[in-house]
C-alpha cells in the first residue's frame, strides 16, 4: 500500500516536470511530435529503473556517513559524501553507454525506435535528479528506490507525451506571433502545472500526509482573507511558503 | 572602451571578444533563444537571492569549465568525451557546493538538489561541445562568462518579479510596507499573490518573458 502511495506520489504530485522542472531542456526540444516524445519518455522510464537503484546501493554502501561499515570497523567514521555528484553522473553517463549497447544488440527494433534519445539521456536533468531526490529522500528498502524510479520516469513521459500531443494541435490554432512556438510551450506547460497541483489533494490516507492537511489549509486561509483582511494575510502568505516548500521538495 | 586601452598590445578585448560577451545576454540569450539549461534554474527562482546566488555559481562552472576543456580539447579523445566534460563539471560543481554549505548554510539547503543538477545543466554541456572544443581558452573564458550571465539575467528577472509580487519582497526586504501591520501599499488595500511563489509561475513569467523579447525582436519569432 505504502509501495503504491509512492509510486502515485511519483507520478502526480512530485511530477519531475510539473513540480521540480527537471529535464526541461529535452522535454522542450524533443515534444514536437507525439512519436518522438514517446520514444524519448520510454527511454527515460528504462534509464530511470536502471540507474535509481544502482544509486541507491551506491549510496547506501559506499558514500553515507558510515556507509563503508561492511569493509571493517576502522572504516565506520568515513565521510564519502562529497563524492556523490562525481559517482552519481559517472553510474548515470556509464549505464546510459551500456544500456545502449545492450539494447543495440539484444533488441535491434527497439534501438531503432529509441533512435538518437538513449545517448541525450545521460545529460537529462531528470536521469540525475531522480537520484538526487533518491538520496534525500533517504529510502529504507531498495524496493521504494525503485518504484520511485519507475514512477518519476512515468511521471515524466506522461508529461512530454501530452505536450506533445498539444503541440501538434496547436499548429492549427491562431497563437499571437510573439508566443508562437516557445513562449506558448512555456505558459502550455504552467498552466498543466498548475492542473497537476490538483492532484496534490489526492493521496489521503497513509500514515503521515503532509500534502493534505496544507491543501486543506489554503483554502479556509483564503476566504478567511476576503472577508476579514485584518491578520490572516501572514496565515496565507506561511501556508502558501509551506505550499511552495512541499510541492519543490 | 577596453578596445582602447588594449589596442597596442593582443587586442584582448577586440570587438569580436566583446560579441562573445555581449550577444548572449539579449540577442542570443541561452535560455529564451538557445532553449538551454531551463532544468535546474526555475525551482529556485521564488527568491531573488537564490537566483543570484545560482546565477553566480553557473557563471563560475562555466567559465572555468570552458577555459578547462578548451585547455583539454586536444588530449580528450572524441568517443569518451561526453564522460571527460561530466567529469570536469562535476569536479568544479563540488566546490560550488562545499562552498555553499560553508558560507551560506541555509540558502544552500533551500537549493537542495539544484546546485547538483547544475552539472547537468544543458548549458555546460552544450557551450562546452558548440564552443569549447574548437576555441582557445581566452575566447572560452568570453563565451562562458557571456552565457552564464545570460543566463542568469533570465534568472534575476523572474526571480524579482516572483519575491516582488509574490511576497512583497526583495532579497527579503518588505518593500510594499508591512503585510500584518498593514503600512504603505497594504493600507490601500494591495494583497499579495502567493500564487506567484507556486512552481507554475514560474513557467508562465518565463513564457511572458520570452514574448515580450520577440515583440522587441521580430526576428526572433518561430513559425508555429
Amino acid at each position: 500500500m505504502e509501495l503504491l502511495e509512492l509510486f502515485l506520489k511519483s507520478i502526480f504530485i512530485e511530477n519531475m516536470i510539473f513540480a521540480t522542472f527537471l529535464g526541461m531542456c529535452s522535454y522542450l526540444a524533443v515534444s514536437k511530435k507525439v512519436s518522438t516524445a514517446v520514444g524519448l519518455g520510454a527511454a527515460v522510464i528504462f534509464v530511470q529503473v536502471i540507474t535509481v537503484p544502482l544509486n541507491y546501493l551506491l549510496d547506501k554502501y559506499i558514500l553515507r556517513p558510515g556507509a563503508l561499515t561492511w569493509l571493517g570497523e576502522e572504516y565506520a567514521e568515513y565521510d564519502l559524501s562529497f563524492l556523490t555528484f562525481i559517482l552519481f553522473i559517472a553510474t548515470v553517463a556509464t549505464m546510459v553507454q551500456l544500456v545502449e549497447m545492450v539494447v543495440e544488440k539484444f533488441a535491434p527494433a527497439l534501438y531503432n525506435s529509441l533512435g538518437i534519445f538513449l545517448p541525450l539521456i545521460a545529460v537529462n536533468c531528470a536521469i540525475l535528479g531522480g537520484s538526487l531526490f533518491m538520496q534525500q529522500k533517504d529510502f529504507a528498502t531498495i524496493t521504494e528506490a525503485t518504484v520511485y524510479g519507475l514512477g518519476s520516469g512515468i511521471g515524466w513521459f506522461l508529461a512530454i507525451l501530452a505536450i506533445g500531443a498539444i503541440r501538434e494541435k496547436i499548429r492549427y490554432s491562431n497563437v499571437p506571433p510573439v508566443f508562437r512556438g516557445l513562449g506558448m510551450t512555456f505558459i502550455l506547460t504552467g498552466l498543466m502545472a498548475i492542473g497537476f497541483m490538483s492532484f496534490g489533494g489526492m493521496l489521503t490516507g497513509g500514515s503521515d500526509a503532509p500534502k493534505k492537511e496544507v491543501v486543506e489549509n489554503v483554502a479556509p486561509a483564503v476566504t478567511e482573507e476576503v472577508n476579514e483582511v485584518a491578520t490572516d494575510s501572514t496565515a496565507l502568505e506561511t501556508k502558501t511558503d509551506s505550499l511552495t516548500q512541499t510541492v519543490q521538495e | 572602451m577596453a578596445d582602447n586601452l588594449n589596442v597596442e598590445k593582443e587586442p584582448l578585448f577586440s570587438k569580436k571578444n566583446i560579441g562573445l560577451v555581449k550577444d548572449p545576454l539579449v540577442d542570443n540569450n541561452p535560455v529564451t533563444v538557445q532553449v538551454l539549461g531551463i532544468c535546474s534554474a526555475l525551482a529556485i527562482t521564488a527568491e531573488l537571492k537564490a537566483s543570484v546566488i545560482m546565477a553566480l555559481s553557473v557563471i563560475f562552472v562555466l567559465a572555468a569549465g570552458n577555459v578547462l576543456i578548451s585547455l583539454l580539447r586536444n588530449l580528450i579523445p572524441p568517443s569518451i568525451r561526453i564522460i571527460a566534460q561530466l567529469v570536469v563539471v562535476a569536479a568544479l560543481v563540488i566546490i560550488v557546493d562545499l562552498t555553499l554549505k560553508a558560507y551560506v548554510p541555509d540558502l544552500a539547503k533551500k537549493l537542495s538538489v539544484f546546485v547538483g543538477l547544475i552539472i547537468t545543466n544543458c548549458i555546460i554541456m552544450g557551450r562546452f561541445e558548440a564552443f569549447a572544443l574548437g576555441n582557445g581558452p581566452w575566447k572560452s573564458f568570453l563565451d562562458g562568462v557571456g552565457n552564464a550571465a545570460g543566463y542568469g539575467l533570465i534568472l534575476v528577472i523572474v526571480g524579482f518579479f516572483r519575491e516582488l509580487l509574490g511576497s512583497g519582497k526583495l532579497f527579503g526586504f518588505p518593500v510594499f510596507g508591512d503585510p500584518v501591520e498593514k503600512t504603505g501599499l497594504y493600507a490601500l488595500g494591495y494583497e499579495n499573490n502567493g500564487f506567484m511563489l507556486l512552481a507554475p509561475m514560474a513557467l508562465i513569467t518565463l513564457g511572458l518573458i520570452i514574448g515580450f523579447q520577440r515583440s522587441r525582436n521580430k526576428s526572433l519569432i518561430e513559425t508555429n
